[in-house]
């Protein structure tokens, strides 16, 4: 009896619920709400405008005035041109050397900070440093270390006595692109270094112990259980910086702006220059639609990699 | 002496797992310690170079013969009166500042919505959002900006600081709900239930259970967010047109690099004030960030 007299008391207080919050409990209209926000922003910010994207990539807009259809003139336009073709090779250039840098550095300074070392967080803090401070204001102070006159490294060079002039960093061709790899695997490593680091300490000790009771070397530690255990996270970094590194812009933009004569020009700066200041979006876009086959292609690479761990919000917790 | 040592330098060794390998001091110095300073140094150079330029009068500047180049003589302060009187620096740190600190909050709401409708909600077909969500992080900006710029003109935002903080969270929200599923995985699902029983709405579970509790990858998710929002550069490159609306890492390179002689001083000021409230907002919550960084990849 009195169990049903507690039920009614709890009927009557779900009754005092108001229309809205009852609205609110109803499980498709909440999904619908929470959703709206992050979807709505993502789908008029991100899909549409790469959709309109493709669309202006086979237009001849300008700024000013809205294009008229015209096929693949502007691909056909961009395969002869010699600057495309150089933006694409050192776009590749780029990103296969400062990838090797940045993971062959990265990865030694992650195994260096998983040794037992006094103020360990304070070190992982300060290492992190050059990747959170703004790209642009980091390249400025290297177009500042790599000026023709006054670059400090030049400066040390000719005070050791291993030159005796200036060292052009900037100013010729190949300089000049090596010199911005430099400032990009430098701007990189913390990056690979901290999260190969936090894959480095998800390894189990007992694996190693093992290891040694078994009389391994160093370097087959490394090679059997270090690197095999450490190959998802790998292959996830390294997809996300492959992807940063082949689309980057600020780097370029703030150090050569694709100079000296455009030798030094991403697919990136190259569409920014056609796009923004030359007008010619249609052409702008097309140049930037062009790196979506390496992309996909890298997405691809990630996509394979997570799968083969368990999906995260999978039923199956881990 | 070293025949003594040596011994009980090994024990020690082996007493922690992490040193085991490890046989003596020496060798842990040259194989740890030297690459360890010599990453630091190169690291931080860049840093130390921008400060002391930063605060170097033009004469010690421009000339290395007769002063050491690594350190300041006579320190002053002209670059950063220059900075600050001269252009409009305070104005552009005030813009950059408002639409980090709006693009934040807007990812951050509705972040959470979406990682609490993925997390717990459950609706059909709610992994394939969370895949596509995921997979909008690696659509770049800089195969959008194009479309972006002729969108924001059309929508008559074009040089307006509301194109910013409208755009920004296209990069934002795809890191911020990646990040809030995991941090909503770890919290038990029985606190909800308990509530649900007790006769708590959805909405009063999400505000006074789960977002309490989920307090620590809120802050990840807004620091994150913050540092993304003021390094961004090409979108504020495309969109903005005039001075006053700039942000600091587009206007220091567009309006204090002007002619052919470049007021270094200023500039190297420029970048330091610029990297000073990232980096001062970092250092309170290091610990967030590297977990949400290291989080994010791991998950």
């Amino acid at each position: 009896m009195s169990a049903v007299a507690e039920d009614k008391v709890w009927v009557r207080q779900a009754k005092a619920q108001s229309a809205l919050s009852k609205l609110f409990d109803w499980k498709p209209f909440l999904v619908a709400m929470c959703m709206l926000p992050a979807l709505g922003l993502l789908f008029v910010f991100l899909t549409y405008p790469l959709g309109l994207g493709i669309w202006l990539a086979f237009t001849d807009t300008t700024i000013g005035r809205s294009g008229r259809w015209v096929g693949l003139e502007n691909f056909e336009y961009m395969l002869e041109d010699p600057i495309w073709w150089n933006a694409v090779f050192f776009s590749v250039f780029y990103t296969g050397v400062a990838t090797i840098g940045k993971f062959g550095l990265g990865l030694w300074l992650a195994l260096l900070l998983n040794n037992h070392l006094p103020f360990k967080s304070m070190l992982r803090a300060i290492i992190l440093l050059p990747w959170i401070v703004p790209t642009v204001l980091t390249a400025i102070a290297f177009w500042w270390i790599y000026n023709p006159q006054f670059s400090i490294i030049s400066w040390i060079f000719i005070e050791l006595g291993l030159r005796t002039t200036n060292i052009d960093f900037i100013n010729t061709a190949w300089p000049a692109r090596w010199s911005l790899i430099g400032a990009n695997i430098w701007r990189g490593i913390p990056f690979v270094a901290i999260s190969l680091l936090a894959g480095l300490q998800t390894i189990s000790p007992s694996l190693y112990e093992a290891a040694l009771l078994d009389g391994s070397t160093g370097w087959q530690r490394f090679r059997y259980i270090t690197f095999p255990m450490l190959l998802p996270i790998l292959a996830i970094v390294m997809t996300f910086s492959i992807i940063f590194t082949f689309t980057d812009f600020q780097l370029v933009y703030a150090i050569t702006r694709g100079g000296p004569v455009n030798s030094t020009h991403l697919l990136a700066t190259l569409a920014f220059q056609r796009g923004i200041p030359g007008g010619q979006l249609g052409e702008g876009a097309a140049i930037a639609v062009s790196m979506i086959p390496f992309l996909v292609f890298a997405t691809l690479f990630s996509y394979f990699a997570l799968a083969r761990r368990k999906w995260q919000q999978g039923e199956s917790n881990d | 002496m070293s025949a003594t040592t040596e011994p009980q330098q090994t024990n020690a060794a082996t007493a922690q797992p992490e040193t085991m390998t490890w046989d003596s001091k020496t060798r842990r110095m040259v194989t740890i310690y030297v690459p360890l300073a010599c990453f630091l140094i190169i690291l931080l150079f860049p840093f130390y170079w921008m400060t002391i330029t930063a605060f170097k009068p033009n004469a010690e500047l421009y000339d290395y013969n007769t002063h050491n180049p690594f350190w300041i003589t006579s320190p002053t302060l002209d670059h950063i009166r220059l900075l600050l009187f001269g252009t409009a620096y305070p104005r552009w740190l005030m813009t950059t500042m408002i639409v980090s600190v709006c693009a934040t909050v807007l990812s951050l709401l509705s972040s959470t919505l979406a990682a609490y409708a993925i997390q717990r909600l459950r609706y059909k077909g709610s992994q394939y959002v969370g895949l596509a969500i995921y997979l909008a992080y690696l659509v770049p900006p800089s195969i959008l900006f194009i479309p972006l710029a002729t969108m924001v003109f059309q929508l008559g935002l074009f040089d307006s600081p509301l194109a910013l903080i409208l755009v920004y969270p296209t990069f934002l929200i795809p890191f911020c709900t990646w990040l809030l599923i995991g941090y909503f995985k770890s919290i038990p699902f029985e606190l909800e239930e308990c509530a649900l029983i007790d006769g708590a709405t959805r909405l009063q579970i999400l505000w006074q259970i789960t977002l309490p509790l989920a307090v620590p990858g809120l802050i990840s998710a807004g620091i994150f967010s913050f540092t993304l929002s003021w390094n961004e550069f090409i979108y504020a490159l495309a969109f903005i047109q005039s001075s006053e609306n700039k942000t600091v890492p587009v206007a220091i390179l567009t309006e204090l690099v002007t002619g052919d002689v470049y007021q270094w001083g200023a500039l190297m000021a420029g970048s330091l004030l610029g990297s000073l409230p990232v980096a001062i907002f970092y250092s309170f919550f290091v610990d967030y960030y590297v977990s949400s960084l290291t989080g994010a990849v791991k998950e």
